[in-house]
Parts: C-alpha cells; structure tokens; sequence
C-alpha cells in the first residue's frame, strides 16, 4: 500500500520504515514513493510524525528499521561527508522561519553561499537580491530578523532555502499561522517554484483547503501508517470513512476525539480519579 | 521488599542516566574538539566570540576584583596587626588571590556572565530551529556555533583570571598602604619573596585554564542538549550556572591539594 | 565592516591587557628569576639549629639581600643542619671567614641567614663552606637558659 502506483519517475523511495521515540512508536511499515518534479503532499493528524518523516528525509534522524532512498541514495547509510553534499542539493522551509537571528535578512540568505563558495561580494549580493524579488521582500534586506512580520519571516526562510537552487524542497507546514494575504503568496510562490523550476516538492500539512489546491498527490499517514493516497481529486471522492472524515474535518468517526479514558460517570462519581490509559 | 527493589532500581536508573549523560557530553567535546581547525581556518568567527564571551565579562571582573582586593587587605589588616606583623599583608593578599580567590572567583562570575548567555543562546538557538536548519544548508552546528565559543571560552577565562590578579593585588596595595599605611617596601618585597612564579602564578593560572575547559564544557553541552521549550532553556541556563560552580569548586578542592600539598 | 573592525580592536585591548597584568604578576609580585642569568655561586653552611629557616630565604650582608637559600639538608656525618646558599656572582669579595648567622627579622617574621665579612685576604669561590656559623635563636631555650640562670641566682 502507498503512493507508489501512481507514479512515472520516483524521485525518493521510503521502504518499510519504522521509528518510535521512547516507547510510542510513531511509524510501523511506512512505504511511499514520491515523484520528481510533482509536488507531493503529506498529510495526517498532528502527532503523526509528518515531521519526523522531514528530518529523515534531510537524514537529521534515522530510522530503526526501513530506508529511505533519495535520489537512489540511502540516505541513513551514508557517510558525514556525502550526507552534506546530499543536503547540498535540498532546501526545506522550517515551520518557525528558522533564521538566523543575529544576521540581517540579506546575511542570512547569503549565509549557505558564504558557508559553502568562496564568490566575489558583488555575485553573492546579486544572487541574494535575485531570490529577495522572487519573494517580494528586496526593500526589507538591511533589517533584521526580529523586525519582521511572522510572514515575511517565512519568505526570507524560504529565499534562504532556494539560494542553493534545490533539486528537493521541503515545507514544514508552510499554511499554518499566516494571514489570508500572506498565505496566498506562499501558496502561489510553493506553486511557481514547483513549476517554473521543476523542483521536486514534499509539503507537510494538516491544511486540507490549500493542500488539495496546489498537490498533485496527496498521502494521508495516520498511527504510523499510510492511510489513504492519490491525487486530491480521488481522495475527495474516496468512500473510505477514515479520508472522508479528515477531508472533511467532521469531529468524531473513525479517528476518535477523545484521548482514551475511562467512563466519564465513574470519573465524576468515583472517589478516585482513574489514569486515562497510556497512548501507544 | 518491594520498597528495596524500587530503590535499587531508582539507584541503577540513575547510575545509568549519569553514565550515558558522561558518553554523550564526551562525545559532544570530542566533535568539538574536532572543529579545531575550522576555529582556526576562520578566525574572525573566534574574535566575535571573544568578544562576547570575553570583553563582555570585563566590567564584572573589574569590579568584583577591585572589591575583593581592597577587602581583604582590609581584613588582612585588622588581623595582623594585633600581631604586628602587617608587613606581610601582601603576601596574605597576593597568595590568597593568585592560588585561590583569583582563579575561583573569576570562574563563578564568569559561568554566571558568559557561561549563561552561552547556554541561553544555543538553548534559542535549538528551540527556534536555527540549529536544524544550519544541518539543512549542509553546515554543521556543532563547527559553525560550538566549536568557536568552546575555544573563545577557554581562552578567555585566563585571561580575565589575570586581569582578576592583578587587578586585585593593585586594589589591596591601594588600601593597605596608601590608606592604611603599611610600609610600601615591606608590602611588596615581602610578597615579592614569598610568591612564587613557577609555584604560584603557574599554578593559579593552570587552575584558570581548567576552570574555563569545564565551565564552557558544561555551557555549551547544556545549551545544545536543552529541552527546546522557552522552559527547557530555562531551566538549562540554572542547570549550567549550577554544575558550573559545583564543578569548579570540587575541582579547585581537587588541584589545590595536588598543587599546594 | 566597522563593527567587525571595531570588535577585533576590544578584543586586541582585551588580550593585551591580560598579559600586561600577567607580566606584572610575574616581575612585580612573583619573583621571577628565569629571565636572569645570573647564577652566582655556591657555598654551604653547617648550622647546629636553623629554627624557622626555609628554602628561598634571603641571604643578606649588612641588610642587603646578596642571595638565597637554596638547600637544607642534614647531614649525617656531622649531625647537623647544612644549609646551602646562592650568592650574587657579584659579591665576589667575601673573606673565607665570613661568619653566617640565622636571625628573624622582627619579633614574629621569617628568618634570614646574615653573613658578616672576617679579615682573610682568600675570598670565598663556588662550593666552598662557611666555618663559623651561629644558629637561629629558638625562643624556648631562651626562656630556658634565662629561667635557670634566674633559678640559681635564687639559691
């Protein structure tokens, strides 16, 4: 099960993986293949590791079982060396912006050139203002990371991302905390980047609206498995209860609302309040 | 009997979290040790974090060494000359801040000054993700952040140590003779005669350079091992100003009977 | 540029600093000695009581510090204290019959060993030995001497 009937040319390949954290295993047989140049969308509910299958993908956590293969190469197995070089050719968006914050926001996008090339001035500050248009943010290169909005903080983090030219992008939920404004220009830059550049995308999301908008597969991964996969289309008219009520957002149905507990007329009742049982 | 087991295994629990905290932070200090030549590549990132690190512990240093010099000669004073014997109040202030109050001192304030704003910095620095992402751009955190502070650390608590002495030494002399009036000669050459370089000055500064191992040590492998939560960083900045000073004290116990024993 | 610039100036001011307080610890407060080369000579002494005495004592002449106490031992052959001392290479003049005397300088101070010239014409040359010594003055067989001697005045 999982996306990998769907595709043309895998750019990653995720086989049987596994991985818990302390003693709540978060995935159990995770397999998913992601198409190059496409953007791919990871969904699910929070809590489910959307993000831990990011950091495996940079190789910032390894998995306990299974492997992950970008570009052909397992990514766990490699060396330091070659692991940076692979990270070389992979941009991802933090949630939180990530920058850097004693560095202006022309510093910290020319931060990975200056770390990585020995290029003259003028080349790394054409590169960098190239990347600010892109986003819209050239006027706002000599302030500091503290001055901005939470939203123009994610689009300097995403020129930053970009700086290197990318073959991989990831965003770590790209949607979640921006207003409507702001939120349509990263839909529409996450779009143009996909399309004018041909860079392979891999989106984490719990946002159904813009998700489905610019995906052009969908996985929905709930306790640790692959749930429900296809393009947006096929997922809406899925007859599985599970996607249509995450698709739907409705509050109770196969994934429970509660956290588990014991019967509520005892808790109220009972002279003792019983330990709501342990999620594993 | 159940009671005895669940200590026993409260025991073992933490005899093996210790053991495992031991291994990771000597791993930590092994890569960092590692980025020794990257420090030295780019020297520029080591004088930023001379500065921060160093220059900004100046005022306190300064202060707090003018103070203890002119107390305890003050002090001194008031013992001594019931015996008469103030002529050997530079010896008292000059052994007693270059073996011991110089070297300890120094590194208190410095762990509460510099050793904090390390771990608070790193702590952010992990909670805010900019750490992750520095691994994404293929930079390595630990060569880029750590490995520079770990040595700016480690060269500026000597440093600020002699500054402490001398400092000290000047202020107690200011008191002692200039306000108190003990004979100038016999203050400085009595403690010209009774202090030694290689014994004393040597030593007191051995001391110093062990002291700033530890405390930046203990900083930076809080800061990078901080629960990244604005109350992880938190409470990793107490955890390294107090393992800080217990380190400190219980290695200055450790040298002084090495060395002066 | 100017920041960076500025921060390298503090931290040279800093670091400049520093060793400044570190050459003033080692020639004002210490006493640093390996810069000179001046080793000057040997000579030992035989004491039947050197009381406080310590290694790194002065030595002086007439008050003026000439050398140091280098070395106390005990030897026993003689069953006494041999304390050996360094004198400046430039008191080159001191008779073979100098007399080494160990007194404390006040009443509670450290001890030191004095030298007082005698008339030989021969000077004294790297190992040689001082024959005539008169040892420290311990305090309890002062009061001792003076008690019996108050005692039988007594009788």
């Amino acid at each position: 099960m999982g996306c990998d009937n769907i595709l043309s040319d895998t750019f990653i390949k995720i086989r049987d993986l596994h991985f818990s954290r302390g003693d709540r295993e978060i995935f159990s047989g995770v397999s998913l293949d992601i198409p190059t140049g496409k953007i791919t969308a990871i969904m699910g509910p929070s809590g489910t590791g959307k993000t831990t299958l990011l950091r495996m993908l940079g190789g910032q956590l390894q998995p306990s079982q299974g492997t992950v293969e970008v570009e052909g190469l397992d990514i766990a197995s490699l060396n330091r060396k070659d692991l940076y070089k692979a990270r070389r050719r992979m941009g991802m968006l933090f949630q939180s912006g990530a920058l850097l914050t004693d560095l202006s926001v022309f510093e910290n996008i020319a931060f990975p050139i200056r770390e990585h090339y020995n290029f003259r001035e003028s080349m790394v500050r054409d590169l960098v203002l190239l990347k600010l248009e892109l986003v819209g943010l050239r006027g706002a290169h000599a302030l500091m990371p503290a001055e901005l909005s939470g939203g123009m903080q994610r689009r300097v983090s995403l020129a930053r991302a970009i700086i290197l030219d990318p073959v991989l992008m990831m965003y770590d939920e790209p949607f979640t905390g921006l207003d409507p404004v702001t939120l349509g220009t990263i839909v529409t830059l996450i779009k143009e980047l996909n399309q004018s550049l041909g860079i392979t995308s891999v989106l984490v999301s719990h946002d159904i609206h813009e998700t489905f908008s610019i995906a052009d597969y969908v996985c929905i991964l709930s306790e640790g498995k692959v749930m429900a996969a296809g393009a947006p289309q096929e997922l809406m008219e899925s007859k599985s209860e599970f996607v249509q009520q995450f698709v739907q957002g409705k509050p109770d149905g196969p994934m429970p609302f509660h956290f588990p507990a014991g019967s509520l007329s005892n808790d109220l009742l009972g002279s003792k309040l019983e330990k709501g049982q342990h999620l594993s | 009997m159940t009671f005895f087991t669940n200590l026993l295994q409260m025991i073992g629990a933490f005899a093996i979290n210790t053991v495992a905290s031991f291994g990771r932070a000597s791993i930590f200090l092994f890569q960092i040790i590692l980025g020794f030549k990257d420090v030295i590549l780019r020297s520029s990132l080591l004088i930023k974090e001379l500065y921060s690190v160093g220059v900004l512990s100046l005022l306190i240093i300064v202060f707090s060494a003018t103070f203890v010099g002119m107390v305890l000669s003050l002090l001194g004073y008031v013992t001594l000359v019931d015996f008469g014997a103030e002529s050997s109040l530079g010896v008292l202030v000059a052994l007693s801040l270059i073996r011991e109050l110089g070297p300890v001192l120094s590194a208190l304030l410095f762990s509460g000054r510099a050793g904090s704003a390390l771990t608070a910095e790193i702590g952010l620095m992990k909670a805010t993700e900019q750490l992750a992402s520095m691994e994404m751009m293929a930079v390595d955190p630990i060569r880029r952040i750590i490995s520079p502070r770990f040595f700016a650390g480690l060269i500026s608590l000597p440093l600020l140590t002699l500054l402490f002495m001398g400092i000290g030494i000047y202020s107690g002399y200011m008191v002692g003779s200039v306000w108190l009036g003990v004979d100038e000669g016999s203050f400085w050459s009595q403690m010209q005669s009774k202090v030694d370089f290689r014994g004393d000055v040597v030593n007191g500064l051995i001391k110093s350079v062990v002291f700033g191992f530890v405390v930046t040590w203990i900083a930076l492998y809080q800061g990078y091992n901080a629960y990244p939560t604005s109350e992880g960083v938190s409470r990793a900045t107490t955890n390294s100003v107090v393992y800080s000073a217990l380190a400190v004290l219980g290695l200055d116990f450790l040298l002084t009977a090495l060395m002066f024993m | 540029m100017g920041s960076s610039r500025k921060t390298e100036i503090t931290v040279g001011a800093f670091v400049l600093m520093a060793l400044l307080a570190f050459v003033y610890l080692a020639l004002n407060v210490s006493n640093l000695t390996g810069f000179s080369s001046d080793k000057g000579y040997q000579v030992s002494a035989s004491f039947d009581n050197i009381g406080g005495l310590s290694k790194r004592a002065k030595v002086t002449l007439s008050g003026v510090a000439v050398g140091r106490v280098i070395d106390i031992s005990y030897d026993k052959e003689t069953f006494r204290a041999k304390v050996t001392m360094r004198i400046n290479s430039d008191v080159n003049y001191l008779p073979t019959d100098t007399q080494a005397s160990i007194y404390t300088s006040g009443l509670l101070g450290e001890q030191y060993i004095s030298l007082e010239p005698g008339a030989e014409d021969d000077v004294l040359k790297d190992s040689s030995q001082l024959d005539i010594t008169q040892s420290a003055l311990v305090l309890e067989e002062l009061i001792g001497k003076f008690m019996s001697s108050f005692m039988s005045k007594k009788e």
